[in-house]
Parts: structure tokens; sequence; C-alpha cells
């Protein structure tokens, strides 16, 4: 039996937050544990940007966003147990672990932070009936096998749910060459945000399909295609609605659940969500457990996660440390409902992309289809976004390059620093496919200066190891 | 070389018939039309070791049913099988339901089967609380148990490959030929010559007969649905729950356990033309959600894993048919195995060994045979002290790759390279467990793909689910 005083399970965003928060608060003996072999959590593969927004004011890619964090931890000498899975909680907050290195360790903690994150709802979970072949993926999964290992999971996609993990990997696949043929979405409005629909959707011309399900799964050995159908208001399948799309793959986008097996077995009460209940201090009903991030339930924001896990940390620490809780703690960001009016014949409705505020901007157009004026913008980047958008469109693109060196091989996410124009988003993922990395490396580092002339340099957003 | 016997099919039936041949001075080959044994019937069933008063007494139903129900405990402790005797429960909810126990009572008695009861609802509530309030009466069964289906097959066919017995994977049946008192079995992979051919084709059993030139088998295929369930509702129940049976139904819908752990409800049946459509339905997950909770209202549907459907093999005599064909000396059939097929599948077995074996005038046993498998407990079946044990012979134990339900490298590496190991994903799943927790693979697909490659020195993209076209992955980025 090791002791220590904090336990965190989880090195992602959550985790580390909540460890850093309770080193600032004063406690000096935390071990994080974490499963993977590499700290971060989900993070590393959300090679995407507009992580970071509210928390540091500026746009990161999620492995920027981890690194930040990743760096602190290491300059705090914040212990991360990477390879190290926590099987079991008990209530009187012994966590057992294992590894290679250490095979099965308890730990007696004064305070344990559940920071687990969630896991991705399943074809099984949500019933789709059909054949069982090879070509179901969840679209974390997918994301993992692009994003990390390099290979593609089909070449004819149709997804169902428009979560935003799926959006992002609509586009991630669509500008690695597949065909991604649809998003259905069940509910008459998507679970995504504005901003991804926009970017990951309507960029490539991808339909989003409301009140539309996956009403059937074809194929033996590999999926060969999927019926779809409109849904009445109770979510039944409208007999004579439906439609047969050849596919190679149904990627699922269906929601996220908590993770919940160790706040269960560690006696934590569960909300309705199925996550760890807590309170604004971050307490669960077990003295000394608290909880953070999407083990309490699935946040849109890594920046709200963060806030959280904050207030986890601290009240853990007040917690050791014998001090009263206090503070106004932290309160849940409540999503705003989104309703859109109807449109003059001069008028474009246009999602803002600058921020996850995603402001519904409306654009009119004057006689040349030139911009006359833009509302509904809660910043002035906003009206200059919106003008661009409607003169020459720009993006910022995100991808992985593949490199190889001292026996360590595998792919680094890399961004273009800075917004590039739209239409040539194909042509540079043509020059970036041609980059091999064959010495180490940094984030920050640029790997090619001026990306077809655009300006914008491509550079890695994370460390490569050594 | 001529092998004594080639038997064609690799489900639990073939697969026990393999091992049980193994025990004699004989050869014997198995052919799998399948990337893998345990891929047909015997991967998506109740999983249920029927007691054995269902069937008419006298048929083959009945006789080898309570034959396989007295040795399944010994069989599957012997090939390291998870089993448990949780007893059987078969509700009645009228009066006329009752009377008909009462038949099944008789009926099980007159067929050997010990430990038959029938109870009134209250006591039947009182054993489990979740059964409906409407239930009257229920026949009680001790001797009903269960058991991992899968896991029999696959190491039945491991254990008779470590006893010399050759197992072919991905080896289709395509033509049998009878010539000078030998069969030469014409196969994916080459062909085999053998004095005796077993048919244990399971849905296929009618072509594989038919093609050996015996046209008097039909087999129809009978798809039922299931449900799975997380384990958090394993303990909804303890008993196999069972309701009277259909005259055209059969066993109808049960609610159980399994031996794992989960909770499982179904099947459904229905007569298909297809023998290889295993789709799920919504009409059909409907059906049995409604038929289960007519004996356990309080099943949460949020709780499901998963659905599957699975095929029994029906005869058109609606018995097993064992034994020698009549048309064709040499052919020895076991087919229109369905329920209780999985039960009698150790005494169907022994039979078709013995009928081999007097055949032959006589065979040497084996010196060397070894009924068992070295036990390979699963991390939840280890002590600590004996999990870190086996940590530090081999640290990929230490490392979790499923986390459902905690699989380690170690136990998937193994797993793959035992005999008749695994070679795809669903392999892997059905030795290991890994992915058959509550997020189905999300999580360790892509590790145990990783690993698959790595044991088989092949690239990922040759990597399938479950044989080929079932790729997981289209290429590179």
């Amino acid at each position: 039996m090791k002791t220590t005083d904090l336990a965190v399970i989880g090195a992602g965003p959550a985790g580390m937050g909540a460890a850093l928060a309770a080193r600032k608060h004063g406690v000096k003996d935390i071990i994080i544990l974490e499963r993977a072999d590499k700290a971060g959590g989900i993070l590393p593969q959300c090679i995407h940007n507009g992580f970071g927004l509210h928390r540091f004011r500026e746009e990161l890619t999620g492995p920027e966003y981890a690194l930040r964090f990743l760096k602190a931890a290491e300059k705090e000498h914040i212990e991360i147990k990477l390879n190290s899975m926590a099987i079991e909680i008990t209530p009187d907050l012994t966590v057992v672990a294992m590894s290679r290195e250490n095979g099965v360790v308890r730990y007696r903690a004064k305070a344990i932070v559940l920071a687990m994150g969630c896991r991705e709802r399943t074809r099984g979970a949500i019933q789709i009936p059909g054949a069982r072949p090879a070509g179901v993926i969840t679209a974390g999964t997918a994301q993992r096998f692009v994003n990390i290992e390099g290979y593609m999971p089909g070449k004819e996609i149709v997804i169902l749910g428009s979560g935003d993990v799926g959006l992002i990997m609509a586009r991630r696949l669509t500008l690695e060459g597949a065909a991604v043929k649809a998003v259905c979405e069940i509910m008459p409005q998507s679970g995504g945000l504005r901003r991804n629909i926009s970017q990951c959707l309507n960029d490539f011309n991808i339909p989003l399909l409301l009140n539309t399900t996956v009403n059937e799964i074809h194929g033996r050995e590999r999926v060969s295609g999927v019926t779809i159908a409109r849904v009445d208001e109770k979510f039944r399948p409208v007999s004579g609605t439906e439609l047969y799309i050849p596919c190679d793959t149904l990627m699922l986008s269906v929601g996220l659940i908590p993770e919940n097996e160790l706040s269960r077995a560690a006696g934590v009460e569960l909300a309705e969500n199925g996550g760890a209940k807590a309170d604004r201090y971050m307490r669960t009903n077990v003295p000394g457990i608290f909880a953070c991030g999407n083990v309490v339930h699935v946040h849109d924001l890594v920046d709200y996660v963060t806030d959280e896990s904050e207030e986890a940390g601290k009240n853990a620490a007040y917690y050791i440390l014998g001090r009263k809780t206090g503070g106004k703690g932290y309160t849940f960001h409540q999503k705003t409902p989104e309703t859109d009016e109807a449109l003059a014949v001069n008028e474009r409705r246009l999602t803002c992309i600058v921020c996850p505020v995603g402001c519904n901007m409306i654009v009119r157009l004057d006689e040349k289809g030139g911009v006359a004026d833009v509302s509904g913008n809660k910043c002035k980047k906003g009206g200059y976004y919106a003008i661009e958008e409607f003169t020459a469109p720009r993006r910022v693109l995100t991808s992985t390059v593949p490199y190889e060196f001292n026996r360590e091989t595998g792919f680094a996410p890399v961004k273009t620093k800075g917004a590039m124009p739209k239409k040539l988003l194909i042509a540079a993922m043509g020059e970036i496919a041609k980059i091999r990395l064959n010495k180490p490396a940094g984030a920050g580092d640029v790997i090619i200066r001026d990306l077809l002339g655009t300006g914008a340099d491509v550079v890695l957003t994370d460390d490569l190891p050594l | 070389m001529t092998y004594t016997a080639i038997i064609i099919g690799g489900g639990v039936v073939g697969a026990l018939t393999a091992r049980a041949l193994a025990k004699y001075s004989c050869s014997v080959l198995l052919v799998e039309k399948n990337s893998d044994v345990a891929a047909g019937s015997s991967k998506a069933n109740s999983g249920v070791a029927h007691a054995g008063f269902d069937a008419a007494p006298g048929s083959n139903k009945a006789v080898y049913n309570v034959l396989g129900s007295r040795v399944m405990e010994s069989v599957c402790e012997e090939l390291d099988v998870h089993y448990k005797r949780n007893g059987s429960m078969v509700l009645a909810f009228s009066e006329d339901e009752t009377a008909e126990l009462r038949a099944l009572l008789r009926q099980g008695t007159e067929n050997g089967v010990g430990g038959l009861s029938i109870i009134s609802g209250s006591e039947a509530r009182a054993l489990e609380p979740a059964l409906s309030g409407e239930v009257k009466s229920a026949l009680l069964a001790e001797t009903g148990g269960i058991l991992c289906p899968y896991s029999l097959a696959a190491n039945a066919a491991e254990c008779a490959a470590l006893n010399g017995a050759a197992i072919i994977r991905g080896a289709e049946a395509a033509d049998i030929r009878k010539e000078g008192g030998c069969f030469t079995v014409a196969a994916a992979l080459g062909t085999f010559k053998g004095k005796y051919v077993i048919n244990a084709a399971g849905l296929y059993a009618d072509k594989i007969s038919r093609a050996a030139g015996d046209d008097s088998i039909h087999i129809t295929p009978r798809r039922g649905e299931y449900m799975l369930f997380d384990k958090k509702l394993g303990g909804l129940v303890s008993h196999t729950i069972f309701q009277t049976p259909h005259k055209v139904l059969g066993k109808g819908v049960l609610v159980t356990p399994t031996v794992d752990g989960n909770l499982l409800i179904g099947p459904n049946a229905l007569n298909l033309d297809d023998g290889g459509a295993s789709e799920t339905t919504l009409a059909g997950q409907t059906a049995i959600w409604e038929l289960a909770s007519k004996s356990v209202p309080c099943i949460k549907r949020s709780g499901l894993i998963t659905s599957f459907a699975g095929l029994r093999a029906v005869a058109d005599e609606d018995d097993f048919i064992i034994g020698w064909s009549k048309a064709v000396p040499g052919l020895l059939n076991a087919a229109g195995i369905q329920s209780p097929g999985l039960t009698a599948s150790p005494a169907i077995a022994e039979y078709l060994a013995g009928l081999i074996v007097e055949a032959e005038g006589g065979l040497g046993l084996n010196p060397s045979f070894n009924p068992c498998l070295e036990k390979r407990p699963a991390i939840p079946e280890l002590s600590e002290a004996d999990l870190n044990a086996l940590i530090e012979k081999n640290a990929a134990y230490g490392n979790i790759v499923c986390r459902c339900e905690t699989v380690s490298e170690g136990h998937i590496s193994e797993a793959i390279r035992r005999d008749c190991g695994a070679v795809d994903i669903d392999g892997v799943k059905r030795r290991t467990r890994a992915g058959m927790g509550r997020c189905q693979g999300g999580f360790c697909m892509p590790r145990v793909l990783e690993i698959l490659a790595r044991e088989t020195g092949r690239p990922f993209t040759e990597m399938t689910k479950k044989g080929d076209g079932s790729y997981i992955l289209s290429g590179k980025r």
C-alpha cells in the first residue's frame, strides 16, 4: 500500500486541471493515474482547432491545449503515472491501479478526484437493426484511427448523429479523401455547435438530414449500405420514407456518456445522466471524493471542463488541508437555445466561426452581391468575418504528418498558423501529405513556410517524442 | 494421408467430436468454413444448459439433452469454460399453464431429469423477487445451468488440436466424393481424404449431406433475436426464467443471467430461407422485449449493451438427426442440432466418436490424450497476489486493454498464440471478452487490432472483424 494526499484518476484536461489547482492551494503529494501512454485524455486525437477561446483568449488545437497543462504539471513536478489503469476505488479512498511496470498497486489517498471522462454511445445502445458487419464505428474510434494511427476507417461514409465529434470527423475524413454521403440526425436540430455545422458540413456540401435516422444496416462481412428513414415526432421511422444509401462505413456520433464504473464502485451516487453527482464544490456524496469534467456531465467545451476541474482541485485541497469549503462554487454552463427568425430575399444567415459562441448573424447583401451590413454578431471580429466570408472565405487547416526517427514512428498534429483561403484547403492537404519528419521537433516549429503562397505557415501543434 | 475421420463444422458438436475422437489412436481433421471455430450457431444462442424436461420422451433431443446436462459441468471444468448450475424456472400465468407445468414435470421425470418441483407464485417470487406479480406457479428445475457457448466450441477445438487433431479454418467443404471406401473432401484450402465424414455443418448440414450423396436431410434456419444487458443488471434474476412453452414457438422468450454476469433476453423464432441472414429487426426486438417484460417487468432498457440474432438449424423431423447416413456408408450425420443442442453436444460427440470406434472394430487409446486445458483465469478471477505473480513473469498482463471487462494485453496475446487461437477481432472477443462490455470495443478495438497485427506479423489493413471481406480499415491515409 502506497499513500498519497491526492489521487487523480485520469490525466485529461479535467485531471490535470484539478491536480494543478490542488497544488496551487497547497497540496504537495499528488499522483495522477493515466491509463494511456500519453497525458491529455482525448485531446491528443482532437487535432482540430477551437479550444481555449474562453480560457486563453486564443484558438488552440486539442494537442496544444493539453500541452499547456502538461507543461504546467511538469513545472510543478506533479507525477503523472502513465499506462496505469485504475481498476477499483473503494469508499475508504483506496485506489487500486494496474500497470506493466508495477503490477497491482494500492494507493491510500486523503482525497480523490474522479476525472475519467466519458465514452461513446454504441450501436448496441441505440439498437440499430440489421446485419452485424465490420464497418460500424464510433466517431471517436475513427478519429483515433485517422489521427493517431494514420489509417482510414472507410471510403464511403454515412454518419448517424450530428454530435461535434461526428461533425469534426466528417470534415477530417473528407479532407483525407473519403466521401461523406450524409449526416443523419434523428432530432429536429443538430446537437453539435453551429460553427461545426458551418465549417465541417456546409464547407464541403455534406447534407445534414434532420428528423432522419438509420433504419437498417446492410452487409454480411463489411457494411454495404444503410437504409435511412424520416422519423415521426416519437422518433419512429415513417414507412415509405426509406432511402437506401450504398456505403462501406456507418460512423456513429450518437452521444457521450460519463464513465461511471469506478464512481459506482466507490459508492458515489450517480445523477440521472449516469455521471457522478457533484455539488457546486464538485463534491460527491462520498467524503473526500470529488469529480470534474465529463465524468460528471458531458461538456460542450474543454474550457468549461478546466473551470470545473479547478473548483474540484481547490476543494480537494481544502478537504485535505482541513480547511472549510467556501466561496460561490462552480455554476454549470447552460446552453442557450438557438432560434432562427425568417429572412428577407437579400439576407443570408451566417454562423460565426471565430469563436465557439457561434453567433447567428444575418448578412444583408447589396445589389452586386457585396455585403451591405451585418447583424447578430456580438463582437467586431464577427462583422469582419462575415465580410470576408462573402468575399474571400478563409479557414484554419489542421492535419497530421508522419514522423520517424530514433525508432519512434507516429503521426504529429499540425495546423496552419492563421487562416488560409478556403478554396485551397484540398491543395494544401496535398502539400502537407508530402511532409515526412525525421528529427525531433516541438510544438510551434514551422514545417512548411508560406503554404502555397498563402502567407500561412504550417506548424507542429505537439512535441514529438525525443 | 487419409484421415480416419473428417469433421465438417467447427461448432460445439464438431469441435467436441474432434476432441472425443482424439482420445483414440486415429487421425482427425476438422474443416470449418468460417475464419474461426465457434462462428455459427454456437456463438449466438441462449448459453443455457437445459435440464431436459422439454423434449418428448424417447426423442434424440430428450436422450442427449439429459445425458449432456449430466456431463456439462465436468466437460466445462476440463475445458476451462465458465459454467454455473443456476437452476431454471418455467413460469405459469394461468391455471391452464400450471396444468401444462405438471405435464412438463411428468415428462421431465420420464426423461430422467431429477430435481424438478412445482412451486407457487409467491415461492417463485421469494426466490426471484424481480418476477412479475402475475406469476401463478413455476416449474423449478435445479439441474438447469448456464455456460459460455462459444468458449465451449473454441476450447474443445483447441483441446482437440493439442491432442493431435488437425483443424483448418477458412476451408469451406465444396465437394465430397466417395471412391473405393474413402471420402475426398474438396475444401477451399485443399483436398483431403478421409475414411469417414462427420457432418456437423449446422445450418449447412443438408448441403453437406447432399454433396456427399444423401438427400434425406432438410434444414430450415430459424432466427432468434436477443438483447444483452449491462452487468449491472446481471443480478436481476439468478435462475434462467422461461415461460410455459408454446406449441408453435417452442420454449419461448427467456430471461437469464449469463455465466459472465450479463442479463440476456430472447429469443423469438422466425423461419428463414437464407442461412446467413442473422439480422436483428425492430419488430423482433420489440417482440422479445414485450415477452420478457411479462416475466420480469423491471428490465431497464437503458442498460442495453447490444442486440444480436442467432440461427438455429431446424430439421424437418424436428429432432436431432444423429447417426450413419442410410444412403452413404461412412457418412455420419449430426444434423438439426437446434435447442437443446448446446446442452446435448458433449453427449452427441461421445456417441458419434463411439460409432466411429465401433465401425473400426475398436480403436486403441491415444496414450498422451489430455482432456483438460490449462486454466487461464481472467483478471477478475485472479487474486491480487496471483495477478502480480503473472505480471512479474510477463509485464503484458499488467497492461489493461479492455477496461470494461478488465482484459490485459497478455491475455489477448495468449488467446492469439494458443492452438487454434484467435485470428480476428471477434475471435479475440470470444476468447478473452475484450470488446464484450458496455463500450462494445469502442476503446479497445484499435488496441486489439494492433496486438493482432503484431502477433500475426501482418499489416493493420489485413486485420478483420470476422474473416475475409470484413476488414476494419480501408487503407492507409
